[in-house]
């Protein structure tokens, strides 16, 4: 562990705050009054319900990024067919990329364009706000450019005409995309701290409306497949030449998968029958920039601190949709975490054997399921996953389950040590 | 109309020739550059194996936020940051696509996890032990503007005090003829949700945009108006003048309206609606 502190910090009387994060006090839950998801599995959250109850995996042997003697890299992907025939309406033509087709294709399903205009039409577009999430934004169409380089006016190799759009080659292309594509005009920020992203939208978004910032919020992420995240983990050996196996005591890594998905946040009125965000957790591990904390002590206080603000006991929780993402290290400590904190009870599972780690999206996808958990009472298992690893509790389900639920969390841990869970409830 | 207030409890600021907050305050009021001065920052946060290898973006994040901290005499550890930075590291983003066009399987591990837009709050977190939240964040020339409305949502919410850093660097490569930004650039403020005697009172509400009301550029926005980050700097430059207001674009048709003033009475960050 660093130390705590520099030695060079000079004592002050507010010095003494304590380190270790407070509990924080319960919150006024939040309507989560639209919700969609599109992935490997199909567009819009029905597809995904299907899929995850007929035990069909989304992930396929890849056939995507660029190619080392002539073949893609060995592994399999969870990719969203027909991006490549989906482009953007003439009028958005100008953020064409593959990540901003896919959140448009996100944008337009389940009600989710009713439900920002009727918010619209209740406060006003400048009191709706905006908050996605991305690990890789439009990084893709820079890696493009990159293999189309072509001289440019001065003779230095530059990017081709098509591709030299400013917008598009930044973080804040998802944002901004989101922005014009739907007319909203509050406060509009695209968060990126890697695999935690789209889960901290949500808590970011309720922090918007308690501090009276905004009367509705978009949150969501979008991220999809490139050169970057595929070379990128395959450099850190972490992904699977085979489909990804959550839990599985033979897991071997990851298999990457692309997604994109929303849901409109409000204050919950009196007797409000939409499904809530009850609470939010977020924590750094302090620890390494691509391993995870080996006692998982901020996993711990992200899941300490959505309870508590949902104002519920660990044995209260029913679903726990885990990052699960199948690397040897994160499975180990996120089951001795969970293991730890939650009694037999709780049925948790991975999802990511369907979608594989849609990385900066995995926050609102795996949100969606566990929204989809208290709508339905289908709590899925983890495909993959045959022999559980030992470090599993009996919280780990292999196999699907049916109930009428209460409370479902979704954890999602990032790179930096940048963990965020969430809990939904009635 | 909402209204948010905090205490300004420590500013860190970094600039080529202006290596510290002391610094750019003397050059605003008409002091000269550090023409000698170190190229880039050098944060004790960091191993020293670690300060060498530390992309640019990561070493004036880290340089700015530990000295905010130390002005404000907290403990780095107790704070929750937000990291906001309009491009991220543009020099390993030029890195990761030459490489991949080129030979993708050669991609170095530690320069991918540094490519992450979050690799400043990451090593922020390690160096300081800091377990409470962190978020990075972009929104293209308002990002410290979006990131200052996070930072007081969170104060809102009950938070004593947030750290909150804008940094970027310098653009390399083809993607630098694309996407312009120039030298390195960090300011970091902790940010306080009680009154302090003798500190900067910060109130800001979002207001319409009035097109062509812009301020004139100060002496911080001249200096270092081509980094990315350089929108951040009419609030600097009004700290660094004594002036009462500054203008923050939102980057959504608003601006951020800031009052800047010393011993006002104030009742925390409450909203008044």
């Amino acid at each position: 562990m660093p130390p705590s502190s520099p030695a060079s910090v000079p004592p002050h009387a507010e010095a003494a705050a304590e380190v270790r994060p407070p509990l924080p006090a319960a919150m006024e839950p939040v309507a989560v009054r639209a919700w969609t998801a599109t992935t490997a599995l199909g567009t819009g959250a029905d597809a995904q319900l299907a899929g995850l109850r007929s035990g069909r995996s989304g992930l396929r042997p890849n056939d995507f990024g660029p190619l080392v003697d002539g073949a893609p890299l060995p592994c399999w992907i969870g990719r969203v067919g027909g991006l490549e025939d989906a482009p953007l309406p003439a009028h958005l033509a100008h953020w064409e990329c593959r990540n901003n087709r896919l959140a448009w294709i996100a944008l337009q399903a389940d009600g989710l364009t009713g439900e920002i205009e009727a918010a619209t039409r209740r406060h006003g577009a400048a009191r709706v706000a905006i908050v996605v999430g991305t690990s890789t934004s439009a990084i893709g169409a820079t890696e493009e450019a990159y293999t189309r380089l072509e001289p440019g006016a001065d003779g230095t190799p530059s990017f081709p005409p098509d591709l030299a759009r400013r917008a598009v080659h930044t973080v804040h292309a998802l944002g901004a995309f989101v922005q014009e594509a739907t007319g909203l005009q509050g406060p509009c920020m695209t968060v990126a701290t890697a695999c935690s992203s789209s889960a901290k939208v949500f808590a970011q978004g309720a922090r918007l409306l308690h501090a009276g910032l905004a009367d509705a919020v978009l949150v969501g992420g979008v991220d999809t497949l490139c050169g970057s995240v595929l070379y990128g983990f395959n450099s850190l050996q972490l992904v699977a030449r085979e489909r990804c196996r959550p839990f599985d005591a033979e897991r071997n890594g990851l298999s990457l998968g692309e997604a994109g998905g929303f849901a409109l946040l409000e204050r919950a009125r009196p007797g409000d029958d939409a499904l809530k965000l009850r609470g939010y957790g977020e924590s750094s591990d302090a620890h390494h920039m691509s391993h995870p904390h080996p006692e998982g002590a901020g996993a711990r206080l992200a899941m300490r601190d959505a309870l508590a603000r949902a104002g519920i006991d660990a044995a209260d929780l029913d679903y726990l949709n885990l990052h699960g993402t199948a690397t040897p290290a994160n499975d180990r400590v996120e089951a001795a975490a969970v293991a730890a904190m939650f009694p037999g009870t709780v049925h948790a599972s991975s999802t990511k054997g369907w979608t594989g780690h849609t990385l900066g999206a995995a926050g609102i996808v795996e949100s969606v399921v566990a929204l989809l958990a208290l709508r339905e009472g289908f709590l899925p298992g983890t495909l993959g996953c045959d022999t559980p690893d030992p470090a599993c509790g009996p919280q780990v389900r292999t196999e699907a389950g049916n109930s009428r639920i209460d409370f479902a969390m979704n954890n999602s841990f990032g790179f930096g040590g940048n963990n965020c869970s969430l809990v939904f409830g009635r | 109309m909402t209204v948010l207030a905090c205490t300004l409890e420590g500013i860190g600021f970094w600039a080529p020739g202006l290596p510290s907050w002391e610094a750019a305050q003397a050059f605003a009021r008409g002091g000269a550059i550090d023409a000698d001065g170190p190229r880039k920052p050098s944060p004790r946060l960091l191993a020293a194996n670690e300060r060498r290898r530390a992309p640019e973006t990561v070493a004036v994040a880290l340089e700015v936020a530990l000295a905010a901290c130390q002005a404000s005499g907290r403990d780095p550890a107790s704070l929750p940051s937000v990291f906001a930075s309009s491009q991220g590291d543009l020099v390993i983003a030029d890195y990761m696509c030459a490489t991949l066009a080129d030979e993708p399987a050669t991609i170095s591990p530690t320069r991918f996890h540094n490519s992450v837009h979050n690799a400043a709050a990451g090593y922020w977190t390690i160096g300081t032990g800091a377990m409470h939240p962190a978020t990075a964040l972009s929104a293209g020339d308002a990002s410290f503007a979006q990131g200052l409305l996070e930072a007081m949502a969170q104060l809102a919410g009950g938070t004593k005090a947030v750290l909150l850093v804008g940094y970027d660097g310098a653009a390399i490569g083809p993607l630098g003829a694309v996407v312009h930004s120039t030298g390195l650039l960090g300011g970091a403020m902790v940010l306080g949700r009680d009154p302090r005697p003798g500190a900067t009172v910060m109130q800001v509400r979002v207001v319409e945009a009035v097109p062509g009301s812009a301020a004139a550029p100060g002496p911080l926005a001249r200096h270092a108006g081509g980094n990315a980050s350089a929108p951040m700097l009419p609030l600097f430059d009004a700290l660094a003048a004594g002036s009462p207001r500054a203008s923050l674009d939102t980057g959504t048709g608003r601006s951020l309206e800031i009052t800047l003033a010393e011993h006002q009475p104030m009742q925390g960050a409450a909203h008044e609606s």
